[in-house]
């Protein structure tokens, strides 16, 4: 095949390699802490405490996991939405290695305690700009792919990548600008309520450009290739992308309400979060009109069932966050588990399923061969699948129920219940929650030996061919 | 046009994002910690208490714990200990600021306010091991901080930060630990702010008489509380652990009373007048004297 060899697809295989790697050890750290939660004595040594494991956790999974297959999926899509190989190997290659010391020192540093503490840009200044590096090279790459493109159009899944590039960078930059102490310790240039205030604004918005515009980028592009129909609408898809990016960055002080931050800055955030459910489900409805007709395809294409199910949890991500950002019902499960429920039905469920997918599909077109096992893609469909409900569930239940204990009152105002009580009443569900990461585990596992598989089988037949 | 224009679709994209972060983010600077947010009485830390900030940071306590005080009734009676909801003003001296997003343990807002003890000995015994005082806590033991401070950058962390010191106060930092320097940051936290426990140590002792006769009507209330603002100290079951036990006492009920109320800051017992109504108190004096030996 004439035109497959024309891409360059060694980056796009270390990247995929790579971020299965990180996001394994995501996922170990995640059950670790899951279990610290419910039993203390786990806390062995200064440097595998929670305080220090829970950020190597959450960098590993968005950064290693979600920004390392990214970048490996938008280089194989960009090629192939532009007909154009990509426009520097070596500097991908660059990138791939710099990726890779990056994400290792993190964890590193962030076991050493060295650790800014603002969440998702936990890393210090060096390392902070090494991520940047990372992240404009990459950008350049693809964008300098897209300028040199053969394919006049773009297709709505390059605009989702592009708005990514820009927006990554705006708020990763903002919110990491500090003063440096030395090599291993600076101060933010912004102080307390101002500093929350950015921090919120970027912290919202990792969400949106990391786990939100991406995987969006993704089913874009794999859907209609995984399912041979064409998208449902290209119109309702570009108007949802406008409306996506521009009311995304006026919301992140739903993460502060009740707090000292001006009431109009959380009347806007408020109000912003529940129109965002308008672009939200214009993505959903496109996706499931895409299928009008085919739904059969749900049970005899494997892939189909990650693409429809994680864009599903992305509707339902949708519907229960702009819940999440009304005052009222904020001040009812802020700072509880409802909320870890929430961030892993987002992660688990809607990120990863659709990254699990496009990288069936990338691995065996890159190989052009076939999966080594659909039984085992089954397995690890329904593995992770029920494990993400388990989490997500018992983790809604729990925080329901400690919410309302916080706040329940005895008749004369005092408070029924004290921190203690509430938090021995959810001890089972931490316990529960730990079963439900052995479970996503095992899916996970199921995965990595068919891709690995599949790897050796696409090599040895691409050998034979040569 | 869109479609065909990278150049331009990315410019576009730039302008469109900057819009609400134009409003929601760069504007507020305005406003925010400018001269209506000032609190006068709020200091910045000294040398120790901002060493002991950043083992705070090191430790990622911030992930088990938030510090904002929200304005809502059952945060300002749970974590306000006598002062207020959190204001603008309390947080101008933190770079960056702690307030975390998840409350695997409690608020430490005012946590100051809750452990006044000079020696900061419930915060010791805590921190080496929080099971010994709270056993169903699942806090980490912070035994390993324990070792000497490391003070090479105390003096440019001031000057970096513009924050005034004495060299008295860089003299404070020798032969400290890391244990003594969070302890020092976590007392501070919540007490710049004026509360209103001195008013009710001036309260006239001569008209104290306990309301409650029999603890059948007050139990309930009165265990609650005990759970939530005494257990910390006198045990689960009034057994006594830091502080003594308060299975009955040889004490007066007015003496009691007055114990609570006014505290043996000193000792480590600390002054609930401020939190805690009289009638409050007078619950919990009767739940010492008829309660369970
Ligand atoms: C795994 C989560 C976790 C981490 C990490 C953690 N704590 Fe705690 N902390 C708790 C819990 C739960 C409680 C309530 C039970 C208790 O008092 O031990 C608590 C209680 C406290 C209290 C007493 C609060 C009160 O109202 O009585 C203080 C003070 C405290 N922690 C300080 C710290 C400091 C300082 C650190 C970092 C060095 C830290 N904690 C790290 C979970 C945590
Ligand atoms: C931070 C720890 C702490 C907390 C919380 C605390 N106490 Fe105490 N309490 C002490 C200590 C320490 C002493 C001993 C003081 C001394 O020896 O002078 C004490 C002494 C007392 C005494 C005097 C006992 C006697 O027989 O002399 C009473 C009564 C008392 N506390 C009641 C309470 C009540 C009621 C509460 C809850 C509202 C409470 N304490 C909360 C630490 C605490
Ligand atoms: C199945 C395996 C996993 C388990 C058991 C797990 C467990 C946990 C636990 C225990 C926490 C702390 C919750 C708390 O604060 O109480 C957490 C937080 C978090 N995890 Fe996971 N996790 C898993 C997978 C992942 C993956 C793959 C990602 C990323 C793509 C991820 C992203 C996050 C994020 C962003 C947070 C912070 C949430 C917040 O601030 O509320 N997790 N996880
Ligand atoms: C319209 C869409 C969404 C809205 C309005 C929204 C709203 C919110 C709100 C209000 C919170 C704060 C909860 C609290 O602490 O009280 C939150 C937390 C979070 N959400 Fe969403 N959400 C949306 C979609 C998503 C999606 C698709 C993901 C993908 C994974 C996601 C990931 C997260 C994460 C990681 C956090 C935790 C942040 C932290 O506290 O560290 N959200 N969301």
């Amino acid at each position: 095949m004439k035109v497959k060899t024309q891409y360059y697809d060694d980056s796009v295989k270390g990247f995929i390699t790579w971020s299965i790697i990180w996001g394994t050890v995501a996922v170990l750290v995640g059950i670790l802490i899951s279990l610290q939660l419910a039993w203390p004595q786990l806390n062995v040594a200064p440097y595998l405490t929670y305080g220090r494991l829970r950020p190597i956790h959450t960098n590993a999974g968005i950064f290693g996991w979600g920004i390392g297959s990214f970048i490996g999926l938008f280089f194989y899509i960009t090629q192939r939405l532009t007909k154009t190989p990509l426009w520097s190997p070596g500097l991908a290659r660059v990138t791939l290695w710099l990726f890779n010391i990056g994400i290792a020192s993190a964890a590193v540093t962030l076991a050493m305690g060295i650790n800014r503490t603002k969440e998702y840009a936990e890393l210090e200044w060096p390392l902070a700009i090494v991520v940047a590096i990372i992240w404009v090279l990459f950008s350049i790459n693809v964008f300098m792919t897209i300028l040199k493109r053969k394919e006049e159009q773009m297709y709505i899944s390059l605009w989702y990548i592009m708005a990514a590039l820009v927006g990554v960078t705006v708020l990763y930059v903002v919110n990491n600008l500090g003063v440096p102490l030395h090599l291993f310790k600076s101060y933010s240039i912004f102080a307390g309520t101002n500093d929350a205030n950015v921090q919120w604004w970027y912290g919202h918005n990792a969400v949106a450009m990391v786990l939100t515009v991406p995987p969006l980028a993704l089913f874009y592009y794999f859907l209609p290739k995984v399912t041979g129909n064409p998208i449902y609408s290209h119109r309702m898809g570009i108007i949802a992308f406008w409306s996506l990016i521009f009311m995304y960055l006026w919301t992140g002080a739903h993460h502060l309400l009740w707090t000292p931050i001006p009431d109009w800055i959380q009347t806007l955030a408020m109000g912003f979060s529940i129109m965002l459910i308008a672009p939200s489900w214009g993505a959903v409805m496109n996706g499931y009109l895409t299928m009008n007709g085919q739904w059969e395809q749900m049970k005899s294409n494997y892939l189909v069932k990650f693409l429809i199910c994680g864009i599903t949890f992305y509707g339902l991500q949708t519907i229960q966050g702009p819940m999440q950002a009304v005052r009222t019902f904020s001040a009812f499960i802020h700072y509880t588990d409802w909320v870890p429920g929430h961030v892993h039905m987002g992660v688990l469920g809607w990120v990863s399923m659709i990254i699990f997918a496009s990288m069936y599909y990338a691995i065996t077109k890159i190989f052009d061969t076939e999966i080594y096992s659909v039984k085992l893609a089954n397995i690890h469909f329904w593995l992770i699948l029920i494990g993400q409900l388990i989490y997500s569930i018992t983790m809604w239940i729990a925080g329901v129920q400690q919410g309302s204990m916080l706040l329940a009152t005895n008749p004369d105002g005092t408070l029924h219940y004290s921190f203690m009580e509430t938090m021995i009443a959810i001890f089972p569900y931490y316990k529960i929650r730990a079963i439900s990461g052995f479970i996503y585990l095992g899916g996970l596992a199921a995965f990595i030996y068919n891709i690995y598989k599949t790897f050796q089988k696409g090599a040895a037949s691409q050998a034979a061919k040569a | 046009m869109l479609e065909k224009n990278p150049v331009v679709f990315i410019i576009l994209a730039f302008v469109v994002i900057m819009v609400g972060t134009t409003i929601t983010m760069i504007a507020p600077f305005k406003w925010i910690n400018g001269a209506g947010d000032k609190i006068a009485e709020v200091k910045p830390y000294t040398p120790l208490q901002q060493e002991g900030r950043d083992l705070y940071m090191r430790e990622g306590c911030n992930n088990c714990h938030s510090q904002t005080v929200r304005t809502l009734a059952s945060d300002v009676e749970r974590y306000g200990y006598g002062g207020s909801y959190s204001k603008s003003g309390e947080f101008v001296y933190d770079r960056p600021h702690l307030w975390g997003s998840r409350r695997t343990g409690p608020d430490l807002a005012h946590i100051g306010l809750k452990y006044p003890d000079p020696k900061g000995a419930w915060h010791k015994k805590h921190m080496e091991n929080p099971q010994s005082v709270v056993p169903a806590s699942n806090m980490p033991s912070y035994a390993f901080l324990n070792k000497p401070l490391d003070t090479t950058y105390s003096e440019r962390k001031m000057k970096l930060l513009s924050f005034p010191y004495t060299q008295a106060d860089l003299d404070d930092l020798k032969g400290k630990t890391e244990m003594d320097a969070i302890i020092a940051y976590l007392r501070k936290l919540g007490t710049d702010i004026p509360v209103k426990k001195a008013e009710a140590a001036a309260q006239a002792p001569a008209a104290l008489k306990n309301p409650f006769t029999d603890l059948q009507t007050v139990a309930k209330d009165a265990e609650s509380l005990y759970m939530q603002n005494c257990a910390s100290c006198h045990g689960d079951k009034r057994e006594g652990n830091l502080g003594p036990s308060l299975k009955g006492s040889a004490k007066s009920e007015a003496d009691l009373f007055k114990t609570v109320s006014q505290g043996i800051e000193a000792n480590g017992m600390p002054a609930f007048g401020g939190t805690l109504d009289e009638q409050k108190i007078w619950k919990l004096v009767t739940l010492i004297k008829l309660g369970a030996k």
